[in-house]
């Protein structure tokens, strides 16, 4: 059988997410990587590195630039015949286009897998993680998201796989980019950081996030946030953890001012060791936490950082 | 301009839910059921439209059982004008409420279709795209701002980056996120009001709709519960902890 992943990137650079996909591809036969962008070279070139790979498709063309779903899902959908699955990661861009080609195959997406349990049949968290479904797919095609923090990266050193241009690409002429605002960090992504901190209403104003960030900078974390935060408009969207935000599992999550709702815990209760900080004994964080800690944040995090200089 | 909005009953995002005893689903006997907070933005933003004078009419569509009629009068009480109700007993998955979906905008020819970017039950985040698809239309997914214009929709999308900006050609199909709007409540004069709008009932026989699923639900298990923790006294010993016993930093 034979597999394609749909590579995550931006043109520039090939994001870590592709290696957790390329992971779980792995366990369901041959991969092969596509590349849709637009002067990606580059980032077909680190894709064709990647152990295991045996083919990169590389569709470079300035309608595919910005990955509209419109544009990208009838490409996947011409290359999908001799393929047995099709995978990406369950990105903002995997969820955007997947779908659109499920429709286009008609055949059903099984959404966010966290484990294969054989070539038809798959895990994947529903009701916020608070269950786990095991789904066997009757389609020919099995049209997948992947939740990268069920599998481990594949490594990206160690293959070479040939690589092939792919034509023919049009512009559905659908829709179009008109700009982006993108959060500027020089700190890990959220997604593939080691150690992340994150706050929560406690928080108390957007201008208390930089005493995280001074903890994020001496352990070289992210810095994420609860819905609250977000909602109260303290940091921007792409902080958030949750059901419905960004899924993590560092080796180590710091919850700090965030009291746990289940919608929290759903993006992050698989992180290794996970400490929580919050003036409520009663908070619902306290359930998950490793390390558990009762104080009013604005005296512990200053005091936090102090200890680490240590 | 008509709108639809399509609302989905699942259970109350408050509930703790609990896998049933022969682990095949999630227990939803008994259980407090509402619009799903996505769709409730759905709607809000179909109101919004209306009252801006940019929509003339809203329409709330729904798949499922029976009882999908009351997250329909929902949206009718907060301000949705009509109701159509696909009705059937089988568990829908997104592919099927999409084909229906289609059927029912191919009757009423809106020019803009709202739906949650996912549901909170089976939190599959696939029907507005598969829509889009299956009509051939523009999406806007996880919309955070929508600025209508003449033949044009300027779609916010909340992405794992921040944020960026489509301009999608209408007809279009936007998927709703957290920071679209902040839904109303339904006052209670309009709740009375809402018990005289239309409720139009049909199923996917008579729209000649093939809703099997493709999936089969094997099982369904509670995840791998989390070992309780230890309260730590202070800031020393949680470093401590962290450096010399799990050895993170």
């Amino acid at each position: 059988m034979s597999v394609l992943v749909i590579a995550e990137h931006d043109n520039a650079e090939l994001k870590p997410a592709t290696l957790n996909t390329v992971a779980a591809a792995a366990q369901l036969g041959d991969v092969d990587i596509l590349v849709a962008g637009e002067n990606c070279n580059a980032v077909a070139n680190t894709a064709a590195k990647i152990a295991g790979v045996g083919r990169v498709l590389k569709a470079d063309a300035s309608a595919l630039k910005t990955g509209l779903a419109e544009n990208v899902a009838p490409l996947i959908v011409q290359l999908s015949s001799g393929y047995s699955h099709i995978l990406a990661p369950a990105t903002t861009n995997g969820k955007n286009i997947m779908p659109r080609v499920a429709a286009l195959l008609d055949v059903a997406q099984i959404s966010e897998i966290t484990s294969v349990v054989s070539a038809d049949t798959f895990v994947r968290p529903i009701y916020a993680g608070n269950a786990m479904a095991t789904v066997q797919s009757s389609d020919a095609i099995k049209i997948i998201t992947v939740r990268t923090t069920g599998f481990d990266a594949a490594p990206a050193e160690g293959g070479s796989a040939a690589l092939e241009d792919v034509s023919n690409i049009t512009d559905a002429a659908l829709s179009s980019f008109a700009g982006q605002e993108l959060t500027v960090s020089e700190r890990p992504e959220l997604t593939s950081a080691k150690v992340i901190i994150s706050g929560g209403r406690g928080m108390q104003s957007g201008e208390n996030f930089p005493m995280l960030e001074e903890i994020a900078d001496k352990l070289g974390a992210a810095v994420g946030a609860s819905r609250a935060a977000v909602d109260a408009g303290f940091v921007p969207n792409d902080y958030q953890v949750g059901q419905t935000g960004k899924v993590v599992a560092p080796d180590l999550y710091i919850a700090v001012g965030i009291s746990g709702a289940i919608q929290h815990l759903a993006g992050m209760k698989d992180s290794k060791v996970i400490v929580a900080i919050n003036k409520d004994e009663e908070a619902p964080i306290f359930q998950v936490a490793d390390y558990g800690l009762v104080a009013d944040l604005f005296e512990a995090v200053p005091d936090l950082s102090a200890e680490l200089n240590k | 301009m008509k709108v639809l909005v399509a609302v989905k009953r699942v259970v109350d995002y408050n509930v703790k839910i609990r896998v049933n005893s022969d682990q095949t689903a999630v227990e939803t006997a008994n259980v407090k059921m509402s619009m799903n907070p996505f769709d409730e933005i759905a709607v809000e933003e179909g109101i919004r439209l209306k009252e801006a004078g940019t929509a003339s009419e809203l329409i709330a569509f729904s798949v499922g059982p029976k009882q999908s009629q009351e997250t329909i009068r929902t949206a009718l009480a907060m301000g949705a004008d009509r109701g159509i109700l696909v009705e059937t007993d089988i568990m829908v998955e997104p592919l099927a409420v999409a084909k229906c979906l289609k059927a029912i905008v191919e009757k009423e020819n809106p020019d803009l279709v709202i739906v949650g970017k996912q549901a909170i039950d089976d939190d599959s985040n696939q029907t507005g795209q598969m829509l889009a698809a299956l009509l051939g239309w523009s999406q806007g997914t996880f919309a955070s701002n929508l600025i209508l214009s003449d033949g044009s929709i300027k779609v916010t999308r909340e992405v794992d980056g921040g944020l960026e900006t489509v301009d999608l050609k209408m007809p279009a199909v936007v998927t709703t996120d957290l920071r679209l709007n902040e839904p109303r409540y339904a006052s209670l004069p309009n709740i009375m009001k809402a018990k005289k709008k239309t409720i139009d009932v049909t199923n996917p026989e008579e729209l000649g709709i093939d809703i099997s699923p493709r999936l089969t639900v094997l099982k369904v298990e509670e995840p791998a519960k989390r070992l309780a923790g230890v309260m730590v006294e202070d800031v020393v010993q949680l470093v401590d902890k962290l450096r010399n016993e799990a050895k993170v930093i």
